[in-house]
C-alpha cells in the first residue's frame, strides 16, 4: 500500500525541493533545463535517464556538490546556494551519498573505511565507534569482512560497504548513483533490498538516479524520467510501467526506436555511399 | 602586381597566429600558476589538521621520506664515492690531496646534497603523491570525502604537503652524510689519503652557519617546491588515465627544473653576498 499515487500528494516539506532549476557548462547548451520537482519525506524516489540526459548533474546539485545557474535547490530546507564553506559543510553531514563504484579509500580496511565519519565527525571513544561500526556493516551483511581491504573485495561488496559508510552518521538523505551498475543478480537483489529495507530503517529518505529501469522499478515509490535535460515524465511504478507515453514507453520497454532515435543525426545513407553519384 | 601584396598578408596573418598562439600559451601558464598559488594559500589556511593530528603527517612522512630512503642512500655512497675519485686526481695535481675531505663535504653540503637529493625526491616521491592524489580523484574518493563533509585539502593534500615539506631536509642531511661516508671510503681506505688530515681540514673548512645551515635552508626549499607542486598537480589531474599519467610526469619535470633553478637563486644570494658579485 506504500506505493499508492495518492500518498504523493505535495508534503508541507519536501526533503528536496528543485524549483525551475538551469545549469550549463556552457550556456548555448544547457545540461538541465527548466527542471522542478519535488521528494517528499520518507520516500524512495527514482530519476531515470539515458546516459548523458542530466540526472547525474541533478543529483550533484542535491548534493550541492554543484550550484545551478538559474534556479533555486532547497536540500533539507537549505537554499544550497546560500550556504557558505561551514554551512555546506553542516548540511552535507545530513546526507549519505553511495557512488557508482563505491569509491572506498582504498589504504584503509573495511572497518576503517566505516569508521571515517565517525572519526571525523565525532569524538566518540574508541569502543563505541567499533560498536557502531560492526552494527552498520552487519546491517550490510559484512560485519566478517571487516578486516579486509577494498582490493580483496568484489564489486557487490564494496558497494555494500559502501552503503554501511553512507549510513554511518545515520543520515537524513541518501543519494545514489548508479548503484546497481556492473552487478550480478544475487548482489544487485542484496543491494535493492538494502536501499529500501536501510531507508525504512533509518526513516530516511532516498534518491537513486540510475539508467536500470525494470530493477529500479522494483525498489522506489515515485520515478522521473529526465531527457535531454528536462522532466519529460512522472509517477508511480505501476502507472510508469503501464504509460503509453512515447519516451517513457521506449525507455521503459528499452524499444530500439522512438522518440529517441536509434541513429545518429547524420548525412542520408545513400550520400555517404555515394549512390546518388551512381 | 597582386602577388606581393598578398603575401604580405599571409605573411602578417602567420606572424599575427603566432603571437596569438603565443600569448595564449603564456596566459594558460600564468592562469595555471594563479591557481597553484591560490591552491597553496587555501592549502596553508587548513592546514591546521595536518598539524593538529600528526599522526596523519606521520603517516606522510613514513611514504615520503622513510621509502626513500634506500635510493637516497645508495646514491649519496656513489656520489661520494665519485666525488673522492674525481677530486684527488685533480687536488694531487697541487699537491693537495688531504683537502679532499673538504672537497667532497663542501660540494655534498653546500650543493649536491640539497640538488641530488631533491631530484632523487622528486622522482620518488613526488611522482608518488600525485599519482596518489590523481588516482583518489578518478576513482571519486576526493568526491566522496567531500560528500562526507571531510575538507580533502585538509585531510589528504595537506599531511601530504607537509610530510614531503619535512622529509626534504631530513633525506637531505642523510645524503650528505653518506656521501661523506662514501668520500671517507674512497679517499682513505681505497687511495690512501692521511685520515687525520681528511677530518681534521673537512672539520677546520666547514662552516656550520655559512655551509650547513644554508645546505638545510636549500634543501627546506626544494621541499616546499616538490611537495606544492606534486600535491597541486595531483589534484589538478583530468580524472583518466592519460590525465593522471601526464600530471605524474609534470611532477617530476617541472620539480626538476624548479630545483635546479631556485638552487641558482638561493646560490646567488646565499654564497656571493661577501665579494660584490
Amino acid at each position: 500500500m506504500r506505493r499508492l499515487v495518492q500518498t504523493y500528494a505535495p508534503l508541507n516539506t519536501p526533503v528536496v525541493s528543485i524549483e525551475n532549476v538551469w545549469y550549463g557548462y556552457d550556456p548555448e547548451r544547457p545540461v538541465l533545463r527548466d527542471v522542478s520537482l519535488e521528494i517528499p519525506r520518507g520516500k524512495v524516489v527514482g530519476i531515470m535517464g539515458q546516459s548523458g540526459c542530466g540526472k547525474t548533474t541533478l543529483l550533484r546539485i542535491i548534493g550541492a556538490a554543484m550550484t545551478p545557474s538559474r534556479g533555486v535547490a532547497r536540500v533539507l530546507g537549505t537554499d544550497t546556494q546560500a550556504l557558505d564553506h561551514d554551512g555546506l559543510y553542516a548540511m552535507r553531514r545530513k546526507l549519505g551519498m553511495l557512488f557508482q563504484f563505491g569509491a572506498l579509500f582504498t589504504d584503509m580496511s573495511v572497518f576503517d573505511n566505516v569508521a571515517f565519519p565517525l572519526r571525523e565527525h565525532t569524538r566518540l571513544p574508541g569502543e563505541l565507534i567499533r560498536d557502531l561500526v560492526f552494527m552498520k556493516l552487519e546491517a550490510v551483511g559484512l560485519r566478517g569482512a571487516a578486516q579486509l581491504m577494498p582490493a580483496e573485495l568484489s564489486g557487490g561488496m564494496a558497494r555494500r560497504v559502501a552503503l554501511a559508510r553512507a549510513i554511518a552518521l545515520d543520515p537524513q538523505l541518501m543519494l545514489y548513483d548508479e548503484p546497481f551498475t556492473g552487478l550480478d543478480p544475487i548482489s544487485f537483489g542484496v543491494i535493492s533490498r538494502l536501499v529500501r529495507s536501510l531507508n525504512d530503517a533509518l526513516g530516511a529518505t532516498s534518491i537513486i538516479v540510475t539508467h536500470d529501469v525494470q530493477e529500479t522499478l522494483g525498489v522506489v515509490d515515485y520515478v522521473y524520467f529526465v531527457a535531454d535535460g528536462q522532466i519529460v515524465a512522472q509517477g508511480t511504478p505501476q502507472t510508469v510501467d503501464g504509460s503509453v507515453e512515447p519516451f517513457v514507453d521506449q525507455f521503459v520497454h528499452g524499444k530500439l526506436d522512438g522518440p529517441v532515435p536509434f541513429h545518429y543525426p547524420g548525412a542520408a545513407f545513400a550520400a555517404d555511399l555515394d549512390l546518388a553519384a551512381a | 602586381m597582386a602577388e606581393p601584396a598578398v603575401r604580405a598578408v599571409r605573411a602578417a596573418r602567420a606572424v599575427r597566429a603566432l603571437f596569438e598562439r603565443l600569448g595564449a600559451a603564456v596566459t594558460a601558464r600564468l592562469w595555471r600558476l594563479g591557481f597553484a598559488s591560490r591552491f597553496l594559500f587555501y592549502l596553508l589556511l587548513h592546514s591546521g589538521t595536518a598539524l593538529r593530528r600528526f599522526r596523519l603527517t606521520m603517516r606522510e612522512i613514513y611514504f615520503a621520506g622513510v621509502l626513500s630512503l634506500v635510493i637516497i642512500l645508495v646514491s649519496g655512497l656513489f656520489v661520494g664515492m665519485v666525488l673522492a675519485l674525481q677530486g684527488y686526481h685533480t687536488l694531487q695535481r697541487y699537491g693537495a690531496s688531504e683537502a679532499l675531505g673538504v672537497l667532497v663535504a663542501l660540494s655534498l653540503v653546500r650543493e649536491l646534497g640539497p640538488v641530488v637529493a631533491g631530484l632523487l625526491f622528486a622522482s620518488r616521491a613526488g611522482s608518488a603523491i600525485t599519482a596518489e592524489i590523481g588516482l583518489m580523484k578518478a576513482t571519486e574518493q576526493i568526491a566522496a570525502m567531500e560528500m562526507m563533509a571531510v575538507d580533502p585539502i585538509a585531510r589528504v593534500v595537506a599531511p601530504r604537503f607537509w610530510g614531503g615539506v619535512l622529509s626534504m631536509p631530513l633525506l637531505a642531511a642523510l645524503f650528505s652524510a653518506m656521501g661523506i661516508f662514501g668520500g671517507y671510503l674512497v679517499g682513505v681506505k681505497l687511495i690512501g689519503v692521511d685520515e687525520g688530515a681528511f677530518w681534521s681540514q673537512m672539520q677546520a673548512a666547514v662552516d656550520v652557519r655559512e655551509d650547513v645551515l644554508n645546505g638545510v635552508i636549500k634543501s627546506f626549499v626544494f621541499g616546499i617546491a616538490v611537495a606544492w607542486i606534486a600535491v597541486f598537480e595531483g589534484y589538478d589531474a583530468p580524472p583518466t588515465a592519460e590525465g593522471v599519467s601526464g600530471a605524474t610526469t609534470r611532477t617530476v619535470v617541472t620539480s626538476s627544473l624548479a630545483i635546479l633553478a631556485l638552487d641558482f637563486i638561493l646560490t646567488a644570494l646565499m654564497f656571493t653576498g661577501g665579494n660584490g658579485l
